[in-house]
This record gives C-alpha cells, structure tokens and sequence, in this order.
C-alpha cells in the first residue's frame, strides 16, 4: 500500500511555468442619475502575505472615465498602461477625449485580443456617458461586457454584490403600497453604500483592506450639492466646464 | 470468486485516503474544514509561562469566526494553543484535558506537562498527520515551568519561546530580535502581546484579537481579549427593513386560542388534596 | 510571496502543504496534468539562488541589505557573492532568486547605461527610470514563459526624491516604505514595517543601519539559505555607497539549558 505522502513521489516533478498570479482585493462601481462612482481597496497581497498596503486598482483614464482593474496585478497595470496609450493616441487623431462607451468597446477588443493568453483582469470601468448619465461598464477577463447600475468584482465579489443587488437593484425588497423603488440613488446614499460595502468586505475577506479609494465622476454643470466639505476629498478635473472628478481616500483595518 | 480475506493486514491501512487521492485527481473538491491559519505563541519568562493567539478563524479565504478562542484548558495549570484544523485542535485538546482529568484523580497528583505532551503526540502519531492540529503546550507543574510545540505528525520540540501557524514566522520574528532570559511578567506579557501582534498585521491568516494566558506556579491567569486593535468601525447607514418589505404568497392567520367546553363529571367542588 | 525559489510561479493547492512543511526535493503535484508536457519547452528552474534582500526608507534616502549566500539547493555554494548591484549614480538594485539571471540582468543594466552615457544627452537613469525597465523586462520574459527568475528591489534617491520599489519573475511589482523579498517577507518584513511605517522621515543613518542588522540577525537565526555576511547599501544625497561585507554578534547561550525536545531530563 502507497502512503499518501509518498505517492507524490510517483509524480513527475511540476517543471511548467505559472505565468499568473493572484493578488487579491475587491473593486465596485456604481452608476447614479449624473453621477459615477468607482472604488477599490488599496491592499496588495499574494497568499497569506501582505505586499503592500497601498497599491492603487482605481485610475483616472480621462475626466469622465474612471477603469478599475482586479485580478493579477502584473497584467492589471500593464492592461491600464495599454489603455492609456490608446485613449492618448485618440487624443491626438481627434483632439477631444474618447467617448465612455468607446472606451468600454476599445477594452472588449484589446481583452478579446489576447483571448489565448488572457489579461488575467476583471474590469470595471465607471464615467459619464456623451448624454450626461452616469454608467458602469463591467467585463470578463476575455472582453465579454455590459452596461449596468452596479458591480462588484474581486476577492470579496460574492460577498459585495448581493449587498448592492439588495440596497441598489432592491432585489428581494417590495415597495410599500402605492409607491415604487428609485431608479437611481443620491450621491450621499451610493457613497454611504460604497462605503459600508468596503468595511463589510474587510470584516469577513481575508484579503480585502488597508485603505479605501473612491472616484467620483460627476456630469457636466452638476454640483457636489453640499458634500464639498467630506472627509477625505479631492478634485482631479484637469478641463474646466466639463465632467468634475473627485477622489476619496479612507482607512480601513489593516488586520 | 475468491472472498476477501477476513484479516486485515498488520499496520496502518490508507485505503480510505488512496480513495479519497483517487476521488479529489477526478475533481471531486474534498469538504472544507474550518481553520485556524493563526499565530499563536508562548514564552518563558521569570515566574513561569506565557501563551498567546489571536482570533481569527478562516474558511478559505472567508472569516469564519472573528473572536474565536484558541487557548484550550487541558488543567488549571495546563494550557494549550491550537492551530491548524479548528475541529481537530478542539477534540485533541478536549479529549487529552479529559484523560488528564482522570489520571489526576487516579493517581492523586496534579498532572504533569511532560506527561500531556507525550499524550499528546502519541495520540497525533497513531493519527500519521491525518488530525491537523499544530500545538503549543504550556504549564506549570511541580517540575517547574515547560514549553513544548508538537506538530501534527507527532514530532515535539522544547524551547524558551515557540510559535506556531500561519503567522508564525512574523510572530518568531519579534521573539528573535527582544526575547531575553527571566524576563519580567509585564515585558514578557508585553512581547507575547507583540509577536501575536506581527502575525494578527502581517499574516492574512491571523487577525482581530489578541488572548492571553499567564500561567505561574501559584496561578493561572486567562487575558481574554487582551488587546482589542482591531474594533468593528460603525456603519454609515442603518439596515433596517420596513415591515413588510419581505414578499409572501399567501396570508393565513391562526387563532392559537383553543375554546373547550368543560362538563365536570361527579365533581363535589372539594379541593383537590395536595397535602 | 513564496519562500521558496522552486515553488514560484507554480500553482498551489490549499488541500496539501498549506504551511509549506513539504521537503523541497518531495513536493506534492499540484498542477494540472499535460500529457503534452515532455513535449513542450521546458522552462528553467532556479539553480544558484540567492535568499532575501531588505529595504527601508529613512530620512535621508534608502538603505538595503542582502547577505552574500549563493546556495545550490541546499548547499552553501558561493560564499563572497555581491547581491546588491550599483546601476548609474542613483540607483541600487538587490536580487534574490537565480543568480546567473541576476548576472544577466548585471549585464543588460550595464548595456543600458553605457548607451545612456554615450548619448550625453544631458539624461541620467534614475531608479523610477530603472524600476520601470526592470518591470517592463521582467513582464515581457514572464509572458514569453521563459522568465527571469528573480525577486528584486531597486532603490534609489534622485532629485531630492527618495525612491523604493519591487519587481519579480511574473512582472509583479509594488513599493512601500519597507519591502522584502524571499524569506524576508515572512521574517524581517513584519520587523521592519514595526520600526519604519509612519516614520520614514524621522529615522536616522544610524538608526536605519540598526534596523537592518536587526533583521538581517533574525533572518540569520531562522532562514536556513542565509548567512552571518552581508554587505548595506546606502543610496542617499551623497550618492550610493555599498559596504563591505560584515559579520553581526549573535548569542547561542539559550541553547545550554535545553535538554531534548520531550520528557528528556538529562
């Protein structure tokens, strides 16, 4: 009889390369009536071991776009690097920024090309579309994608976004007679939401904490209405009378 | 047909785990059990003994339980760390504190260290591995103080400061670097506090909590909870769901209370004799 | 990250060996099988490997240690190996890992340097300049399956700016204000950030110099690939400047009253 251990030894020794690896942390977005907001923890991991506790998985592509990359670091930098250089390309053919739902498009094709050697990235792109809405791309790591309210994606995405599903979509929630549910929520609210989802998350995921970023894209001529004074903002807008950018950054328990 | 035969061969038998080899190469994912991928420690110090652990028990990569406790009673003065398998380190631990129980009032004497050691092992090596359960046993008896770990295959180490689990590297770390012989109660209390520390921020598999057991020779102190770094921050909003919010298929009320009319049958009105 | 050069880039499996407690030479297979496998290009594996590489940011600039271990597998092979490697007038850069690999990449720095100065262009590589070749070169060899198998850290200081970043053998790279690589990351790691987060701008030379060979102690005492030799590295206004190699008092005395490892007595 074979004991357990042993029997390895029957194997050939693993020789093949893994070019990939797993590097933790969870990002969301959330589409309002004029307004984007996307997040990401700031936890970089591999394991059991912390790599750094601040490694950014939220960009600003453009004033009105915002990408957010989970999955294998390595492929998620150089994938927001490439798009960058495409939107910069853009740019300078047509002296204007490229268009959300372009962008989305652009990053289905530049996924889809490397469809036998995939970017190992969930994405999550979030911005204003031409017609002042706020919108949330979301992908697969081989470029399927769609245009939705909300999304969560990431170590902590079967924890998250039944949450959303419920306080967002209000799945399982019926309306109190003679009334309906929102479409679309108030800034104040879907921050609160992204928020609590961030400290839920890095309750119950190991890999899920350290620090919190938020990207707020808000619509041409609209206003923080009163949350200029929130803790931890800053503006980003580089063009003047266009879409405002803001970030946000908060804590969160570093265990 | 040849029927098998009635006698099993000598030694160990592994067809159970060939089976389950076979079963996991076909994909079949083998159950989950709880784990507590922990840093726990102990140390020496002056008057006797220090354990420490932190909280946090794992499923996966999900938080099972945030303030679990992994210093088990084996006796009064008898502690014992446990980390790996959440189930095996609870029944080995309780098992062995069981016998320990009756093999005080067998023989009359308060048990020995050394002796729950060797249980313990012995019970772990008839196992071959096969009971996770990675140990620091700590206590004092009339020997003096001891300090033991013991791995799940059984084998068993001695020295002045140990750690096991997941953050045991982080946590040996602060013990290289400051621990010193006879050290007093507060700075070996203080660097337990430390080590545990570096595996609850380092170590993905540790978190929450930090417990405490001070064992000496007079007593047994249990510091539950003895640093708390890491608090549940308040929510932003509060989830509280309107009534009704939930959705039904249909609606049936039932009165729960049942009308019985009473024919008292050849009853003199006497009280009933209760004395 | 793993400690062990053998296992990087190989999947792991949660079901066996989770705290690594496998000897190297008997690891469980953990892959999927390829039937194809002997057929296809066989990557290396690590040879001659260097161990851990430590780095903090300190008032002044950065500092970093590497001891001068070459193991083959688990023989002490080269023994006066240099693992940390000056590249222009800014930048430092420590390698664990395969040290052919690191020799290699000795190589390539100094190629790129060379042109750099025949240009007299008026540019210098900085380390955020050799940080970024380091990743780009490193991603582009992980994605040809052929990489270069190697953890390394640059360090610098440049334009008053300090600068202190990670890239390994899959592209992977981050900075913080301490980092570690190889079994550093699971013993000195913890350590350091204690003595450096929130007081980067405080700590001295001096102190920083302290903090490392605290580490550098410890990783002695409990990484069995590492060695009581090691030079610092020091990358500052004053520019770089690498140590001799060193040796660090260590104590023993405790293991005079440990008497066996169970109910031994005497």
């Amino acid at each position: 009889m074979i004991m357990p251990d042993m029997d390895s030894l029957a194997h050939p020794q693993e020789r093949r390369f893994n070019p990939y690896t797993e590097n933790g942390g969870t990002i969301l977005a959330i589409a309002g009536a004029d307004f984007s907001v996307i997040a990401g923890d700031t936890r970089q991991s591999e394991g059991y071991s912390i790599q750094t506790r601040y490694a950014p998985k939220v960009f600003r592509l453009t004033d009105r776009a915002v990408l957010a990359v989970n999955g294998f670091a390595a492929d998620g930098n150089m994938f927001v690097k490439k798009v960058k250089q495409r939107l910069e390309w853009y740019h300078h053919a047509h002296a204007k920024d490229m268009p959300l739902r372009a962008i989305a498009r652009l990053i289905q094709t530049m996924l889809y090309a490397r469809r036998f050697f995939p970017y190992y990235v969930y994405n999550i792109l979030g911005g204003i579309e031409e017609d002042g809405t706020g919108a949330v791309y979301s992908f697969d790591p081989v470029g399927s994608y769609e245009r939705e309210a909300c999304r969560a994606a990431g170590a902590a995405q079967s924890l998250v976004q039944p949450f959303l599903d419920n306080q967002i979509y209000f799945k399982n929630q019926e309306a109190a007679q003679g009334t309906s549910h929102p479409s679309h929520l108030p800034l104040e609210t879907v921050l609160s939401i992204v928020i609590d989802s961030f400290t839920s998350a890095t309750e119950r995921h190991i890999e899920v904490g350290d620090g919190l970023e938020i990207f707020i894209a808000l619509s041409k001529g609209r206003t923080l209405q009163g949350m200029e004074s929130i803790r931890g903002l800053q503006e980003l807008t580089v063009t003047e009378d266009g879409e405002r950018l803001f970030v946000m950054r908060r804590d969160l328990k570093k265990d | 047909m040849s029927q098998q035969s009635a006698f099993s061969s000598p030694g160990f038998d592994f067809s159970n785990s060939v089976r389950n080899n076979f079963l996991q190469e076909k994909g079949m994912p083998l159950p989950k059990a709880t784990s507590t991928g922990t840093t726990i420690v102990g140390c020496l110090f002056k008057d006797g003994i220090i354990l420490g652990a932190d909280t946090r028990a794992t499923e996966g990569e999900i938080i099972a339980d945030k303030n679990c406790e992994k210093i088990h009673y084996i006796t009064e003065s008898i502690r014992c760390c446990g980390a790996g398998t959440a189930a095996d380190t609870e029944f080995t631990t309780a098992t062995i504190s069981s016998n320990m129980e009756l093999h005080s009032l067998s023989t009359g004497r308060k048990p020995r260290v050394v002796t729950v050691m060797t249980m313990l092992k012995q019970y772990l090596f008839q196992y071959q591995g096969h009971i996770g359960a990675a140990l620091v046993l700590g206590g004092v008896d009339s020997t003096g103080p001891h300090l033991f770990t013991i791995h799940p295959h059984g084998s068993t180490d001695k020295l002045p400061y140990v750690t096991m689990g997941s953050g045991s590297l982080a946590a040996m770390a602060v013990f290289e670097s400051s621990w010193k012989p006879n050290m007093e109660r507060s700075d070996a209390l203080a660097l337990v506090s430390a080590a545990v520390s570096a595996g609850i921020f380092n170590d993905l598999g540790s978190g929450s909590n930090v417990d405490a057991c001070i064992i000496t020779a007079t007593q047994t102190e249990m510091l539950r909870n003895f640093v708390k770094p890491n608090e549940r921050v308040e929510k932003e909003r509060h989830y509280t769901f309107r009534r009704g919010t939930t959705a039904w298929k249909s609606e049936n009320i039932r009165d729960l209370i049942v009308n019985e009319d009473i024919t008292l049958v050849g009853a003199t009105g006497d009280a009933m004799d209760t004395s | 990250m793993d400690h062990f050069p053998t296992n990087w880039g190989r999947p792991r499996n949660d079901a066996f060996d989770a705290y690594a407690t496998y000897p190297i030479h008997q690891r469980p297979y953990n892959g999927p099988k390829d039937t194809f496998a002997d057929g296809v290009q066989r990557t290396q594996q690590p040879i001659v490997t260097g161990t851990s590489v430590l780095a903090i940011k300190y008032k002044d600039g950065v500092m970093m240690a590497a001891d001068n271990l070459a193991s083959y597998g688990s023989l002490a092979r080269f023994k006066d190996v240099q693992r940390l490697h000056q590249v222009g007038n800014y930048t430092v850069i420590g390698a664990g890992g395969d040290m052919s690999d690191f020799q290699y990449i000795q190589y390539i720095l100094e190629e790129l340097s060379i042109d750099e100065i025949s240009a007299q262009d008026g540019h210098e590589l900085g380390p955020i300049e050799i940080h970024e070749y380091m990743s780009q070169l490193m991603y582009a060899r992980r994605s040809k399956m052929n990489p270069l198998w190697n953890s390394l850290l640059i360090g610098g200081f440049k334009d008053g700016k300090r600068f202190l970043s990670y890239v390994d053998l899959l592209g992977t790279t981050y900075s913080a204000s301490t980092l570690a690589t190889g079994y550093g990351a699971f013993i000195a790691q913890p350590l350091l950030r204690k003595a450096v987060e929130g007081r980067e701008d405080v700590i001295t030379e001096e102190e920083a110099r302290k903090i490392l060979e605290d580490s550098m102690r410890v990783l002695f005492y409990r990484d069995a690939r590492s060695m009581n030799k090691f030079q610092i590295a020091t990358i500052s206004s004053a520019g770089v400047s690498i140590s001799d190699s060193m040796q660090l008092e260590t104590a023993w005395s405790f293991a005079e009253n440990i008497r066996g490892y169970g109910a031994q007595t005497q």
